[in-house]
């Protein structure tokens, strides 16, 4: 087990710094290939020669493009100084750089975005496992009713229907039409300052973005279950005599939950991507509403900073995946 | 091409076609005939495979259908706008004989012909990406399978990284550092380009797994023996013998991926990281409707029933041709 848990530790570190290299790459070369220069960027207005040269020693950006990659990591993992003599800044760990635009740490301006990200994303797979996977359950218990092919059909659809358009339909339709919902407004202090209002702006998000999810987990659940409940060590349970219910709950389910739980690792990413479009279609100031702001403005590190902290949290919680792996599933061996 | 699509699949399959056949009948069939016919029985893939058909076409005659009915895409008409509110005159965001979808707020375009215009980015970047995707994949998921040890750790690694990618992120990072004019193209061009190769590079992982797991068990089989005992060296086994066998699960795959890359290059609109205005896409126009769909709920419902209706037609008509081409169907 510790040995395990110490070779995926080892694969988080792997990608972290496989996402850093490429991350890095694009801010750093992709901009000496198009020819604009981000001594310039940080510049803003000023065309001073002299300024533009001092910024450019300040950020380190005179340096070889390894070096400034060390620096890069160095800052992430234990902040870093951006020394010109006596103009001396510190950028504390974890240092993503400065802005362009309103020349803060990124991470200053990325800190009180992550709880909103983070609560969009948990509440919303909290929703979509539970209601996937018990529809796909009914479904497939209650195979060729009427119930199963109306769920099915749903299924399709929701895999099929973009978040940006749902939400805007929910929110046409709760907040505007029936006016069930307040205006959605997140609070500034989140879920510590205004519960209610926080649970207001939440709730819509997280049902358009679990519908999406759940559609395809309801149909994974359904066309796996069908698939165990032909197996023979479900006949033999029911031959010895168990109630239907143990034989569902105990025997049949868990081995259903094995390909959601792998599925469930890969969709981390896509939860992620999922997050972005939701919090743009709901306003919701969270990390993806950042990052697609700053492609607005152009703010390359604030976009760098982003992807750099969602890849961390969805290597961090495919690990979490793979050690639930060993718990639902007994053979899986941990080795 | 004479390998058959699924060997197994030809045996068990010819039997249960001829069984209720007149006797006449019996002859043998190529697995190809016995997934068109058991295609031909599913009435939902197919309405799928009509729409899709139907949707190609409009795509490639957009500009005839525009100006049999519409408006010229990039043209204003502020005069049918409340020149107070900027939303259409008339009910259902100003739909009548003359705007068949009704006109857009602020501008007063044709929501009609951007619709059929942006029908064509939406399925090219989907067709082109789903082709890169489908070449990465098969070329590699196959060479994996196929050589394994170091090769098969390597390329499964690779692909194991690309899936747990924040993809979406890293996309619209590349596309707002991508120049303006880039592989002797501008504008749009480029933009589209760049949606392309990024959409299709992330895409190929899923076709990949699929293809190295079918390879792996495929080079086990007799006929792969059979050939390399007749001494054919292993670049001609991978090519010409194992990969004809793939072409089903291939193809499968490359239908179901289409859907996918529609909504990603719909969601990359969406967030301002797709084609540039003027040129009409969908996921633009619903990003646009933020603004005013409260008070105009029609231009956000018809680019999102468009992306639905085309999402919906290829995943049916997907569905259905994997299940027709399954060995273990009836």
């Amino acid at each position: 087990m510790l040995v395990y848990i110490l070779r995926r530790l080892l694969n988080v570190v792997i990608m972290l710094v496989v996402v850093s290299m490429v991350t890095f790459g694009i801010f750093f070369m992709v901009p000496k290939i198009t020819g604009s220069d981000p001594a310039l960027l940080y510049a803003g207005r000023t065309t001073d020669k002299v300024a533009i040269e001092g910024i450019r020693k300040k950020m380190g950006l005179d340096k070889p493009i390894t070096t400034q990659y060390g620096l890069f990591l160095k800052g992430v993992v234990a902040g870093r100084d951006y020394d010109a003599g006596p103009d001396t800044t510190h950028c504390p760990a974890p240092c993503f750089g400065y802005s362009f635009k309103n020349e803060q740490p990124v991470w200053q301006d990325l800190k009180d975005k992550v709880p909103v990200t983070l609560s969009l994303a948990s509440g919303a797979s909290i929703l979509w496992l539970l209601g996937g996977v018990a529809t796909g359950v009914i479904s497939a218990l209650r195979r060729r009713t009427l119930l199963d092919r109306a769920t099915m059909i749903t299924a399709l659809a929701g895999v099929s229907l973009p978040i940006y358009f749902t939400g805007l339909v929910s929110s046409a339709i709760f907040v505007y039409s029936l006016g069930w919902l307040d205006t959605i407004n997140y609070p500034d202090g989140g879920l510590a300052s205004d519960p209610g209002g926080w649970l207001n702006a939440m709730i819509l998000p997280w049902i358009t973005l679990a519908f999406l999810f759940a559609a395809t987990y309801a149909r994974l659940t359904r066309a796996t279950m069908l698939e165990i409940l032909g197996e023979d060590y479900i006949r033999t349970a029911r031959a010895k005599g168990l109630t239907e219910s143990v034989v569902i709950r105990k025997h049949a389910l868990r081995s259903t939950l094995t390909p959601i739980i792998t599925v469930f690792g890969l969709d981390l990413g896509a939860l992620l991507g999922g997050a972005v479009l939701t919090e743009t279609t709901f306003s919701l100031p969270g990390l993806g509403k950042a990052a697609v702001d700053a492609i607005s403005t152009g703010d390359l590190p604030v976009i760098m900073g982003v992807t750099m902290i969602a890849a961390f949290f969805v290597v961090m919680a495919n690990l979490v995946v793979d050690l639930l792996y060993a718990v639902v599933d007994p053979r899986v061996r941990l080795t | 091409m004479t390998a058959p699509l699924h060997d197994s699949a030809g045996e068990t399959a010819t039997v249960d076609v001829t069984a209720d056949m007149p006797a006449k009948d019996i002859e043998g069939r190529s697995p190809g005939r016995i997934a068109w016919t058991r295609l031909k029985r599913d009435k939902v893939a197919l309405i799928g495979g009509v729409v899709v058909i139907l949707l190609i076409l409009v795509a490639v005659f957009a500009p005839f259908i525009v100006g049999l009915l519409g408006h010229p895409p990039n043209e204003f008409h502020e005069n049918l706008l409340d020149p107070d509110l900027g939303t259409p005159k008339g009910s259902f965001g100003g739909i009548n004989s003359d705007f068949l979808l009704g006109v857009e707020p602020t501008n007063g375009r044709d929501v009609f012909s951007r619709i059929v215009y942006g029908s064509r980015i939406s399925l090219l970047v989907a067709f082109l990406a789903a082709c890169v995707s489908v070449v990465l994949g098969s070329i590699l998921g196959s060479v994996a399978g196929f050589f394994g040890g170091w090769v098969d750790a390597v390329i499964s690694r690779v692909m194991d990284l690309l899936l747990a990618f924040p993809q979406l992120l890293f996309t619209i990072a590349l596309v707002s550092v991508v120049p303006n004019s880039l592989w002797g193209l501008s504008g749009s061009g480029v933009r589209m380009g760049v949606l392309i190769v990024v959409i299709g590079f992330f895409g190929w992982p899923y076709i990949g797994r699929i293809v190295r797991g079918q390879t792996m068990s495929l080079r086990e089989r007799e006929y792969v023996e059979a050939a390399r005992s007749l001494g054919a060296g292993r670049v001609y086994i991978l090519f010409k013998e194992l990969l004809p066998n793939l072409v089903a699960p291939i193809l499968v795959y490359s239908t179901l991926i289409i859907p996918t890359n529609i909504l990603s290059e719909a969601a990359l609109s969406f967030l301002g990281a797709g084609v540039k205005p003027p040129t009409a896409s969908w996921g633009k126009m619903l990003s646009d409707a933020i603004n005013t769909y409260q008070a105009d709920p029609t231009y956000m419902v018809v680019p999102g029933i468009a992306i639905f209706i085309t999402v919906l037609a290829f995943n049916l008509f997907g569905d259905g041709l994997r299940d027709a081409l399954d060995p273990k169907g009836s």
